[in-house]
């Protein structure tokens, strides 16, 4: 076990160099562009450009290139924004993480929750009205566009229905949990349920067909041979295995969502999260916080990867020799 | 005629139809067989010939609502088809058990072979899990597995083949159940390994307990079956202590599996013979003998449909005059490839 | 049950013989809710189609002409397109709101005075054209890119899974965000290709690329399965080219999935599509999509909803009936084949 667990950690390490690999070529191999004209701004004068070239080494070989900027990035941690100038990538990041990970646990937690019974019991009423239903749910879940949904919750909550049934909605906005907790999952709610119902749909969606398809193996019919109950055939059997290719994908999606995927989300509610840095970034073209986000969110993916393959091994025995 | 003082499963005009896309099929019709306490039967068929649905159907393990099961399966006394669900939930397992034929995903992947074992122990009847998986172990070894007291921490997918048949059975021993039905028990395994479960089948009838077994295979029939049921087309077509049905056949069909059997030390034959045509499906078996397409003994009376008759235990369903039999049977088997000639329509 | 397919199976196979395409068809006309989703789709297409008739025959406008200044009339008044906003600095503007009068703003306007139906209508041809273009073309590259994986092995397969995985583990809009970035100023250009900066076929090559490990994993998984069956090693065993027995062999069996996917793949790419043109790294002004029309109508969201609303409601309609007739595709050819579920 701690043979895989540390084959697995060296594997991601490999994917996160890829990952960064990728990400610089993309911004500064991309053919037919001057990455410092990009990197300095819109309208940048002369001497911020030959700033930026030295800095990045653009005038030297690619690899060159490379290693400076994880320089900047992990060792040195200087890397700087020069269109806000002075201001540093990593702190931002690092001070936006808390509001990212309070919204995406959260939403994890009413996901899982929310798709898990659903998925199941769609699964479990097979045949009957009820699980077209359940299903109905699903896919209206999974075809809203996130923002979206954002934007109408706010419109309900914030001007339309605020008077009466939603008095007690907080402008949008992050509390942070040390300071009042109350207030922090007051203000966090909405952006929660919004999160979750995409996600809810999608994993009650999968799910479903995973455990219709494991009651129709062998194993049921011995479980039910065996003269177990039908309860338990379905959770302690059916949904049991069912569960293992859920978690996996719930180790990616979990990745992305923290690595920046819920930008959406954030920049709808006004949480000051790593995602709405990447989006302010954006806007401004400001690249070295687009890149400092995006390796940043890499290695939340990857990380959260390597986590879920030792969960993996945990629940599926049969993961842990291969 | 002497009936066995009271049959322990005792399965009366069983119908079981599926209700597919172009309309009923008929899978059994109108079955009828008795177990008796301690006896091991054999039924024997092609697949298709409704012996693995009707044994399922006896535990109401057809789940798929488009299945409709009439008939009569009394067990010790008790109809089991109108068995309230919690009552039926006691007898699976506990009075009679089931062993499915590939025991590579008979067994749930993600607990260990004991915790499945104690499982369905606990379900039936009140101990810890400690004590369910100390049975756990001595079910383990008394089926012969080796070190069976670390095995039982072994998940299925570490076990071989034979093993988790093995495995399966002990599972299935575990409430001593009165009645054990075997699907197959032995098809997916090796030559060696089919020899030592069907030891496995007879010393476990040796305690007592009555055991179904269903196959294909006429050699696994010989071996350890009493009494047998051959099956063609979702009915009967002979029944008959094991003696008298491989010593004496009487359905044309029975010939043809027979004879089907290579055996060692006959006349080396340049082909074997088969039984010609193809074996009849559920969907178009014939309104009169299921077998009249392919039999080489057909004759007009086979329009109309033959049921289960005789004086003895030993009982057909075939319209051929019991005079008639041999000559029939010497004429199919005298032309080699007779048998072969006549295509199915 | 599998003793109960064991025993319906062979003889059904034989009996029917119209093939596995026209039975899928079948199966597939049979689904009621997957014919009412592919109803809805062919209702969305035909109106989206029909876009300049509306604009220029009914509204007499086109999507991108602003009036800033223009009336029109309503119930019989003539009033103002905008209204300069009455609160705040007074630098808002206040668009006229529905009027459900098709030939006047029926949807309204926006804050530049343009007609939000004909936008609409203009909008969902490029959404639907972007979902319909990146989800072909990302099945016809994922699908290549899989069946080689999967049929050359070795390093091959190695350094294509590798690289695929690491695809596979950077969040989709990142990776979309990213190479928006870079691509959107300057436009692309490799070797032969060149996509203008401004082009829609920009974002259709993005979002098609983003997606192709999500094709090209699965894909590679079933031709693994099928490299070892019988009847491709009979044909390797014979002799024949590869690249024929991937073309005449393989290709066939994993064309299913590939068609099953296309659907489910569409929805996808219009949600994301969406996202993007709404961060603004999508589809460029002036044209417009539905995704970029949320965005204009964000300022609007208070006063005048419709403008955010109508074109998320056609987002959600069109992927939910595509996510719906995917299921009925997949029920009907390779209920096996999934596709990772995230958006």
């Amino acid at each position: 076990m701690l043979y895989f667990a540390l084959r697995r950690f060296l594997s991601a390490l490999l994917v996160m160099f890829s990952i960064s690999v990728l990400v610089f070529l993309i911004f500064f191999a991309t053919p037919g562009v001057d990455p410092a004209a990009r990197i300095a701004g819109r309208n940048a004068d002369p001497a911020t450009l030959a700033q930026v070239r030295h800095s990045f080494g653009l005038d030297r070989p690619l690899p060159v290139r490379y290693l400076l900027m994880m320089r900047h990035l992990l060792i040195d941690r200087d890397l700087e924004s020069f269109v806000n100038r002075g201001s540093k990538v990593v702190p931002q990041i690092v001070q936006a993480m808390p509001v990212t990970l309070s919204l995406v646990i959260g939403a994890a937690v009413i996901w899982m929750t929310v798709g898990i019974l659903m998925g199941t019991a769609a699964a479990a009423l097979r045949g009957t009205a009820a699980d077209p239903v359940i299903m109905l749910v699903g896919v209206v879940g999974v075809s809203l566009p996130a923002y979206w949904l954002g934007e109408v919750v706010n419109l309900l909550t914030q001007k339309r229905l605020h008077d009466s049934v939603f008095s007690w909605v907080p402008p949008p906005g992050y509390v942070e949990l040390g300071q009042d907790p109350g207030q922090w999952a007051l203000h966090l709610l909405f952006p929660w349920l919004t999160l979750a119902l995409l996600y809810a749909g999608i994993y009650a969606r999968l799910l479903r067909g995973e455990v219709v398809s494991a009651l129709n193996e062998d194993y049921v019919r011995t479980a039910r041979a065996k003269g177990l109950s039908e309860r338990r055939i379905l959770v302690r059997h059916a949904l049991r295995c069912s569960l293992i290719p859920i978690v996996s994908l719930f180790g990616l999606d979990f990745g992305a969502l923290v690595g920046g995927a819920a930008l959406l989300t954030e920049v709808v509610f006004g949480l000051p999260g790593v995602g709405k840095l990447t989006f302010d970034a954006l806007q401004n073209l400001d690249l070295p916080v687009i890149m400092g986000t995006v390796l940043y969110a890499a290695f939340f993916v990857v990380l959260a990867n390597a986590l879920v393959d030792i969960l993996y091994a945990r629940l599926d025995p049969r993961a842990r020799h291969a | 005629m002497p009936e066995p003082s009271q049959p322990l499963l005792d399965v009366r005009d069983l119908r079981i139809s599926f209700r597919t896309r172009t309309g009923a099929v008929t899978a059994v019709d109108g079955l009828s067989f008795s177990v008796a306490p301690g006896e091991i039967l054999g039924v024997v068929g092609e697949s298709g010939s409704g012996k693995s649905v009707s044994m399922l159907a006896v535990l109401r393990l057809l789940t798929n609502p488009n299945v409709t099961v009439t008939g009569e399966v009394l067990f010790r006394g008790r109809d089991l088809l109108t068995l309230p669900d919690k009552e039926m939930r006691s007898v699976r397992g506990r009075e009679i058990s089931m062993v499915f034929q590939d025991p590579m995903t008979a067994l749930t992947p993600v607990y260990t072979v004991g915790w499945q074992i104690a499982e369905q122990i606990r379900a039936h009847e009140k101990m810890s899990k400690k004590e369910a998986l100390a049975r756990a172990v001595g079910l383990l070894s008394d089926v012969g597995i080796p070190d069976a007291g670390s095995r039982v921490n072994a998940y299925p997918h570490e076990f071989s083949g034979g093993m988790r048949q093995r495995a399966v059975i002990a599972m299935a021993l575990a409430c001593g159940p009165a009645l054990l039905i075997a699907d197959e028990p032995t098809t997916a395994l090796d030559v060696t390994i089919q020899a030592q479960i069907l030891d496995l089948m007879r010393e476990l009838n040796a305690r007592g307990s009555a055991v179904v077994i269903i196959t294909h295979d006429m050699g696994v029939v010989s071996e350890v079956a009493d009494r047998v049921l051959v099956m063609y087309g979702g009915r009967a077509a002979e029944e008959g202590p094991r003696r008298a049905v491989f010593h004496g056949p009487r359905h044309p069909y029975t010939w043809g599996l027979l004879d089907s059997v290579p055996r060692v030390g006959g006349p080396r034959l340049s082909r074997l013979p088969t039984i010609a045509g193809v074996p009849v499906s559920p969907e178009s078996v014939p309104e009169g003998c299921a077998f009249a397409p392919r039999c080489p003994a057909r004759h007009d009376r086979c329009d109309e449909r033959p049921f289960l008759s005789g004086e003895s235990e030993h009982r057909d369903a075939c319209w051929l005059p019991a005079g008639e039999r041999e000559s029939a049977r010497a004429a199919a088997h005298s032309a080699p490839g007779a048998l072969n000639r006549r295509a199915a329509p | 049950m599998s003793t109960l397919t064991d025993q319906l199976a062979v003889p059904e196979a034989r009996r029917r013989s119209p093939g596995p395409w026209r039975t899928a068809a079948a199966d597939l006309s049979r689904n009621r809710s997957a014919v009412a989703a592919a109803l809805v789709l062919l209702v969305v297409v035909t109106v989206a189609l029909l876009a300049p008739l509306y604009a220029d025959h009914i509204a007499h406008t086109n999507p991108f002409q602003s009036h800033v200044s223009g009336t029109t009339v309503v119930d019989g008044r003539t009033v103002p397109v905008l209204t300069p906003s009455s609160t705040g600095l007074g630098l808002g503007v206040t668009p006229i709101g529905p009027t459900w009068d098709f030939g006047h703003y029926f949807l309204g306007a926006d804050n530049q005075g343009r007609d939000v139906m004909a936008r609409l209508l203009y909008g969902g041809r490029t959404s639907l054209f972007i979902g319909v273009t990146a989800a072909l073309l990302c099945c016809v590259v994922g699908t290549a890119v899989g069946v080689v994986a999967g049929y050359a092995g070795g390093v091959v397969d190695s350094v294509i899974s590798r690289v695929l995985d690491v695809i596979w583990a950077f969040p989709v809009y990142l990776l979309a965000i990213c190479l928006s970035v870079v691509l959107l100023t300057d436009g692309l250009s490799l070797g032969p290709v060149t996509v203008e900066a401004g082009s829609l076929w920009l974002p259709v090559v993005i979002i098609a690329a983003i997606y192709v490990p999500y094709v090209a994993r699965p894909m590679r998984g079933q031709v693994l399965v099928l490299r070892n069956k019988e009847f491709i090693q009979a044909s390797i065993g014979s002799g024949a080219p590869a690249l024929r027995v991937m073309r005449r062999e393989v290709l066939p069996n994993v064309l299913p999935t590939a068609i099953v996917f296309l659907p489910l793949m569409t929805a996808l790419a219009m949600l994301t599509e969406s996202a993007l043109s709404f961060l603004s790294v999508g589809v460029q002004p002036p044209d417009a999509s539905w995704g970029t029309i949320i965005e204009d109508g964000l300022g609007l969201l208070y006063t005048r909803p419709t403008v955010t609303i109508a074109p998320g409601l056609l987002i959600a309609l069109t992927t939910a009936a595509l996510n719906v007739l995917g299921d009925g595709v997949r029920d009907a050819l390779d209920p096996s084949a999934r596709l990772r579920g995230g958006v």
